[in-house]
C-alpha cells in the first residue's frame, strides 16, 4: 500500500489535473467514496443502536422490578409485584461458559497444534476444513444432538465423577442421581460449539511463527515438543487467550443448544452433575413466549447485561490480537 | 522441517555412537496392537463394560507403555516428545467425534423422515400428536428470509468492506475495522431482541419473516465485510495503478477491475455468511412468529423457517415430532453443507493468484 500513497492527495482524491478530469468523474468519484463511508458509518450506527434501544427498555423494567435486579434469584416480571433478577441467570451462564471453555480450550490448542506442525502438509488444509464445518453445524442440530443423544450417553461419565469424585463438591450429588439437564451436559455442548473458533484462530496464530524460530530450535536439538514449548507456544500466547476470549464470547451468548438442554429453573449451585441453572440467552428463549409486558422488559434488561458483558469479552480478545499484530513485525 | 527429522532419524537408526539410542522401527505400532489385546483380555474377564471404555481404556495402557518403554531406550527427553506427540494427534480425533457423532445421527434419525411428501408439504391440519406433516412451509421461509438478508447485507457488506480497503484512513476506519470485528461476536439472540425493540416495540409491526431477516442482516454483514476485506487486500496494486495511469477514475477501478479480480474470493465468504446465518435460531424465535402454514409473503404475517420448526417440534413430547425435528434437522444441515462445500470449492477453483 505504500506504493499507493503517492497517487493520492490526502484527500483520497484522484490525482489528476482538475482541467483535464471532467467533473462528472470527480462527482461520481465524491458519490462513491460518500456512499462506502455513510456505510461504514451506518455500520457504527447499528452497534450503538443496539445499546441504546436495549437500554430504553432496561429502564422501565428495572423501574418496575420490586428487589434487587443484581442480586435476585427468581424470576417473575409478570406478577404483581414484579420480581426478577439475573443472579442465577449469571452465575448459569459463566458457570457453563467456563466449563465449556476448561473443556475447550486445550483440545482446540491440541487441534491447532496438530494442524499447523504435527499433520502432514498436505493433509493439513483438509482436516483443518474438517473443523470448520463443525462451526457450520446450525446450534438448533447441536441442541438436538445434545438432549437426545450425548446427554444420554454421558450418564455413564456423569455417574462415574459422581461416585468416585463426589468428594469434590463440583462433582457431588445430594438431591438428584439423573444427569440430565445438568451444567456439564450444557457445557460440554457448548465446547463442542466453541471449539472451531478456537482451534482456527490458535492455528492461524501457530502458522506466523517465523520459520527462523523453529529452525534454531531444531537445530539446538530440541525434538518436536520442545520446539513447540520453546517457539511455538511462547510466540501464539496472545493468540491462544484471545482465541479463549472469543470462545467465551460464544459460549456466553449460545441460546437454543443450551435451551434444549437445560431445563427452567433459578437455582444457584456448584453441582454441575444435578439438574438446575439456566443462562441469559436459554432464559429469554424459554420465557419469551409466556412473557407479557413487563416480562419482555425484564427479558430484554437481561439481554443488555448479556450484550454488555459479550461485548467486553470480544473487545478484549480483539484488543489483545491487534496489540500483537502491532508487534509481530519485530519477531 | 519434515526432511530434517527424516534425516535425523535415519542416522539415529543406523545406531553410531553419535547419534543416541531411538526405538527400533516397529515397536510403537506393536506396543499400540498389545495394549488393544490387553485391554480387550481385561474387558472380557472383568465386568467393566462398554466399547467408549475399552477405547479409552487401551488407549490410556498404549499411553503409558510407549512412555514408559521410550524412557527407558530413548530418555526422558524423547519419551515426552512421544508423549506430547500422542496427545496432539488424541485431540484431534476427540475433536473430529463430535462431528461424525452429529453427522451420522442426523443422517440415521433423518433419512427415514426425508421423502417427497415430507419436502413438499407444510404442517397445516396437521394434528399435535399425528405422524405426517412436512417441511415446505419451513423451507419457503427460510429461503425467503435468507434472500432478504442477503439483498440488504450483500451491497451494505461490500461497500464498507471497499471503504476499509480503498478508502479508509485514519480514525473511523479503525473504529469500523474494530467494530466489524466485536460485531462478529454479538450474541445472536441480542440482535434478534434489538430488533424486536425497534420493529415491534417501537414501530409497532407485526413479527414476520422480514423483521427475522433485519436480525440476521446484523448477525451476516460482518462476517461477509471481514471475508471481502481480506480478499479486497490480495488484489495487487498494479492493476490499480495501471487502472489510474489510463485515467479512469478511482471508482470505476473499484467497481471494474479491483471487484471483479476479487470475486471469487467475495461469493465464498459470502456464501459461508448465508449458510451461517441461516442456521441461526434464536432471533427466528422473538420475530418469526411461526405458523404451520406456507406463506410466501415475508412482509405480512407469521412465518416458519427450519431451524425455528426443529426448535418447535423437538420441544414437543411425542415421538412423531422428534422424529419430524429431526428430519428437518437432515434437510438444514444438508443445505448449510452443501452452501459450505460450494462456496470452499468456489475459492479453490478460482483463487486469486
Amino acid at each position: 500500500m505504500t506504493q499507493m500513497t503517492e497517487f493520492r492527495s490526502p484527500q483520497g482524491e484522484p490525482p489528476v489535473e482538475p482541467q483535464l478530469a471532467g467533473s462528472p468523474v470527480r462527482a461520481g468519484d465524491r458519490i462513491f467514496r460518500t456512499l462506502t463511508a455513510g456505510s461504514s458509518v451506518f455500520l457504527l450506527v447499528i452497534i450503538a443502536g443496539i445499546a441504546v434501544f436495549l437500554f430504553s427498555r432496561t429502564v422501565p423494567a428495572l423501574q418496575a422490578d420490586s428487589v434487587n435486579f443484581f442480586t435476585e434469584r427468581t424470576w417473575f416480571p409478570d406478577s404483581a409485584p414484579s420480581v426478577f433478577g439475573i443472579a442465577a441467570l449469571a452465575w448459569g451462564t459463566l458457570l457453563s461458559s467456563l466449563l465449556a471453555l476448561l473443556l475447550a480450550l486445550p483440545v482446540g490448542i491440541g487441534v491447532a497444534l496438530f494442524i499447523a506442525h504435527y499433520a502432514p502438509r498436505r493433509l493439513a488444509t483438509g482436516l483443518g476444513y474438517l473443523i470448520d464445518l463443525l462451526a457450520a453445524v446450525p446450534s438448533v442440530v447441536f441442541g438436538l444432538w445434545g438432549r437426545d443423544f450425548l446427554v444420554p450417553n454421558m450418564v455413564g461419565i456423569s455417574s462415574f465423577l459422581a461416585e468416585n469424585f463426589g468428594w469434590i463438591p463440583f462433582f457431588a450429588t445430594p438431591n438428584s442421581e439423573t444427569y440430565t439437564q445438568t451444567m456439564f451436559n450444557a457445557g460440554v455442548v457448548l465446547a463442542v460449539m466453541i471449539l472451531p473458533i478456537i482451534s482456527a484462530v490458535c492455528r492461524e496464530v501457530f502458522l506466523q511463527v517465523p520459520q527462523g524460530h523453529i529452525e534454531a530450535a531444531m537445530a539446538l536439538g530440541a525434538t518436536r515438543w520442545e520446539t513447540m514449548r520453546m517457539a511455538v507456544l511462547p510466540f501464539g500466547r496472545s493468540g491462544m487467550i484471545s482465541s479463549a476470549m472469543l470462545g467465551l464470547g460464544r459460549a456466553l451468548g449460545e441460546t437454543v443448544a443450551v435451551a434444549l438442554i437445560l431445563s427452567t429453573s433459578y437455582g444457584i449451585s456448584l453441582h454441575i452433575l444435578e439438574p438446575g441453572g439456566n443462562t441469559f440467552a436459554a432464559n429469554i428463549a424459554l420465557q419469551y413466549s409466556f412473557a407479557q409486558d413487563t416480562g419482555i422488559d425484564a427479558l430484554i434488561a437481561s439481554g443488555m447485561v448479556l450484550f454488555v458483558i459479550t461485548l467486553l469479552v470480544n473487545m478484549a480478545a480483539r484488543w489483545i490480537i491487534a496489540r500483537r499484530a502491532a508487534f509481530s513485525g519485530a519477531n | 522441517m519434515a526432511l530434517l527429522q527424516a534425516d535425523s532419524s535415519r542416522t539415529r537408526a543406523n545406531a553410531t555412537s553419535l547419534a543416541s539410542r531411538t526405538l527400533p522401527r516397529g515397536t510403537v505400532p506393536g506396543l499400540g496392537i498389545a495394549a488393544c489385546g490387553l485391554a480387550a483380555l481385561l474387558f472380557s474377564v472383568a465386568p467393566f463394560g462398554g466399547f467408549a471404555g475399552y477405547v479409552v481404556f487401551s488407549g490410556l495402557l498404549f499411553l503409558v507403555a510407549q512412555t514408559a518403554t521410550s524412557f527407558a531406550v530413548e530418555g526422558r527427553r524423547h519419551a515426552v516428545d512421544r508423549f506430547a506427540s500422542s496427545l496432539v494427534h488424541t485431540t484431534f480425533l476427540i475433536a473430529l467425534l463430535p462431528l461424525l457423532s452429529v453427522v451420522w445421527k442426523v443422517l440415521a434419525q433423518g433419512s427415514d423422515q426425508v421423502n417427497g411428501n415430507f419436502l413438499t408439504h407444510s404442517m397445516r391440519n396437521v394434528g399435535v400428536s399425528d405422524a405426517g406433516g412436512g417441511i415446505y412451509h419451513s423451507m419457503v421461509g427460510t429461503l425467503l428470509q435468507g434472500l432478504i438478508t442477503s439483498l440488504i447485507s450483500i451491497p451494505l457488506a461490500l461497500l464498507v468492506a471497499v471503504y476499509l480497503v480503498e478508502y479508509g484512513t485514519g480514525k473511523l476506519a479503525r473504529s469500523v475495522t474494530f467494530f466489524v470485528d466485536v460485531m462478529t461476536g454479538i450474541p445472536s439472540i441480542v440482535a434478534g431482541l434489538f430488533i424486536y425493540t425497534v420493529w415491534v416495540l417501537t414501530f409497532g409491526f407485526e413479527r414476520s419473516g422480514f423483521a427475522a431477516a433485519l436480525a440476521l442482516t446484523i448477525l451476516m454483514v460482518p462476517t461477509v465485510v471481514r471475508s471481502t476485506e481480506e480478499m479486497l487486500k490480495l488484489v495487487p496494486n498494479e492493476l490499480r495503478e495501471a487502472a489510474y495511469a489510463l485515467g479512469v477514475p478511482k471508482w470505476r477501478t473499484i467497481l471494474r477491475i479491483v471487484i471483479p479480480t476479487a470475486l471469487p474470493g467475495i461469493i465464498t465468504g459470502i456464501m459461508l455468511g448465508i449458510a451461517r446465518v441461516i442456521g441461526e435460531t434464536a432471533p427466528l424465535l422473538l420475530l418469526l412468529g411461526g405458523t404451520d402454514s406456507i406463506n410466501f409473503n415475508a412482509l405480512d404475517g407469521p412465518q416458519s423457517a427450519l431451524p425455528l420448526f426443529i426448535y418447535d417440534q423437538a420441544g414437543r413430547p411425542n415421538p412423531e415430532a422428534i422424529d419430524r425435528a429431526w428430519g428437518a434437522a437432515l434437510a438444514l444441515i444438508l443445505i448449510v453443507m452443501i452452501l459450505n462445500l460450494v462456496a470452499r470449492s468456489v475459492a479453490r477453483l478460482t483463487r486469486v493468484r
